[in-house]
């Protein structure tokens, strides 16, 4: 038993389905001794194309921003300069940092308790039809009635308004997580369920070593958006429920900014917003590619 | 699970032929699906140990659900299936050794090759550590020993069945059943694992049930060809190929080989005509 394909390892990525491996597998054979994975030269180049070009679109926005501003002799209180924003930015640094903490927190911990309520749910109501019959309808009701509607409800019932506050972004990153899962879950192929069931794998070991694993692409991609409806959501709650104080988020912070035309402030606070925004989804992003860089066709790269 | 080789059982003499007891034996037995169609109707087959059997026959014949039903995929409409020589658990189930490989090779492509052919041990509790040595041999049976750390979508096809393959044999079961496994390959890939196949079963002296769809591949592999119909599926003939192990490429061209497949080719084509019949 020697005669193993030449083919190496890696040398024919790309789809991997059925009736196209036969002819592929010839194609291999004949290009025994490529390398793995060609060294592309310009690798580099493209990766830093890649940064250039935004920063430098950046770059330019700014400059001709600044440039309308002072042209243009534009009132600070209807657009202020990129350099009165980050002005505002470093002096009201101590008020804003606290709003951005209070709405990091909320949009996390929405986002954490969306994750296990989410994928909990999911598990539970691909093991029992009964439990999804009695539940998805609802969940499903939850997520198509608007937030805003509900967060007036929930303000009168929740404790605090942060308490109300988690309410509404979870309820709003619930959903995606749940879908995705539940439709990652029901995505199991089924010639694997036959050879777990052939081999006497419990339903414990069937969820966990196939059906999990199965569902991981789809939950991550749920992730994404959940990450960002979070945010969202944190946003829209503090506009609809208000809040006060030291308990205030960045979404407060704006519309007091706005009530009071401290437009650089308004500036600076949506900045932060988006920063924030922006960081959530490349975190979610780099999660995503690290669990299905080896296996997933999602996170490799196409060679052709 | 033993991890002790069975390499020495002797075994360059070719397989053991049927003893008088035999492996499985299906009385008929018959599969009714619930829309109503009779995919197999009063089928009855002794699989004696150490057999090579091909099931041939056209689609829809019911070869495939024969082999299900021995996996313990769905149940029997009616009919017996019986393992006279298996253990029985404590309910008086017997527990036949089978392993199972499908048309598709079915790994989980979130699992690296060492990982895939893992599994049928893990799922009875062993640990990667427990399992290295079972796993790595069945690797080095299917010549993948040097690919324990790729994944799935990094192997070719042919590959991908090897690996399959592998983790059939780590549980070393008595009976592998194979469902056209090497229907997706292309010629010469279908051959060389023809050729590996042949001498892994004459080293180890399992016994094996193949379904497959080529009269050539048939004759190439058995000891048996069981010729089956369709509409309903049921056995229509059962033919020796008397030529003997091992068997290689030289087979392939010999007069032997063509008169076996002109005997083969003749009873699917009655198997065939046997249907329009009905």
């Amino acid at each position: 038993m020697t005669l193993l394909d030449p083919a190496k390892a890696g040398s024919a990525p790309g789809p991997k389905s059925g009736p196209m491996s036969g002819p592929k597998t010839g194609a291999v054979l004949a290009s025994a001794d490529t390398p793995p994975l060609p060294v592309r030269s310009d690798d580099l180049a493209e990766r830093l194309l890649r940064l250039a070009i935004p920063a430098l679109m950046l770059g330019l926005l700014v400059v001709v921003w600044a440039w309308y501003v002072a042209a243009y002799q534009v009132p600070h209180y209807i657009l202020p300069s990129p350099a009165r924003v980050a002005q505002s930015l470093v002096n009201d640094w101590p008020i804003l940092s606290a709003a951005l903490l209070v709405t990091l927190k909320i949009t996390f911990m929405a986002l954490g308790l969306a994750l296990i309520g989410g994928v909990g749910l999911a598990i539970l109501m691909t093991q029992s039809r009964w439990v999804e019959l009695a539940i998805y309808p609802y969940a499903v009701i939850l997520q198509v009635t608007p937030i805003v509607a509900i967060a007036p409800l929930i303000l009168i019932y929740a404790p605090t308004t942060q308490t109300a506050l988690l309410i509404c972004a979870f309820i709003v990153a619930f959903f995606p997580v749940l879908s995705n899962t539940t439709q990652g879950l029901k995505s199991t192929d089924h010639n694997l369920l036959n050879l777990f069931e052939m081999y006497g794998a419990s339903r414990w070991q069937t969820l966990r070593y196939l059906k999990l694993p199965a569902a991981l692409p789809y939950f991550l991609a749920g992730l994404k958006i959940a990450g960002g409806l979070a945010l969202i959501a944190a946003v829209v709650a503090e506009f609809a429920a208000g809040s006060a104080g030291a308990q205030s988020g960045l979404a407060y912070r704006l519309l007091e900014s706005q009530f009071r035309l401290n437009i650089p402030r308004l500036f600076a606070a949506l900045l932060l917003l988006s920063l924030t925004g922006v960081v959530i989804f490349a975190l979610t992003s780099a999660i995503s590619h690290l669990l299905l860089r080896r296996w997933h066709e999602s996170a490799i790269r196409r060679e052709n | 699970m033993s991890a002790v080789p069975e390499a020495s059982r002797p075994a360059a003499a070719g397989p053991v032929m049927a003893s008088s007891r035999p492996l499985v034996r299906l009385s008929g037995v018959s599969k009714t699906f619930s829309n109503g169609t009779i995919a197999l109707k009063d089928m009855t087959l002794d699989v004696g140990q150490g057999e090579f059997i091909s099931l041939l026959g056209p689609s829809g014949c019911g070869k495939s659900t024969a082999l299900r039903i021995i996996a313990g995929l769905g149940e029997t409409s009616s009919g017996s299936l019986d393992w006279p020589t298996s253990e029985h658990n404590a309910v008086g189930q017997p527990e036949p050794e089978i392993s199972f490989v499908f048309q598709e090779p079915t790994l989980m492509p979130w699992a690296t090759v060492f990982e895939n052919v893992w599994l049928p041990l893990r799922l009875k509790g062993a640990s990667r550590k427990a399992a290295d040595e079972p796993v790595m041999e069945a690797l080095s049976m299917v010549g993948l020993d040097q690919f324990r750390d790729a994944y799935p979508r990094e192997l070719s096809g042919g590959m991908k069945m090897r690996v399959s393959i592998a983790r059939a044999l780590v549980t070393r079961p008595k009976l592998l059943l194979m469902d056209e496994p090497f229907a997706a390959l292309d010629e010469i890939t279908r051959f060389k694992l023809n050729n590996d196949l042949l001498r892994l079963w004459e080293r180890f002296g399992w016994t094996v049930l193949f379904v497959t769809h080529s009269v050539y591949e048939s004759v190439y592999l058995s000891s048996r060809i069981v010729v089956m119909a369709a509409r309903p599926g049921r056995v229509v003939s059962d033919l020796r190929i008397d030529a003997p192990y091992p068997r290689d490429e030289d087979f392939r061209t010999s007069p032997v080989y063509n008169d076996y497949c002109r005997q083969a080719s003749a009873a699917l084509h009655a198997a065939m005509d046997a249907r329009d019949h009905l």
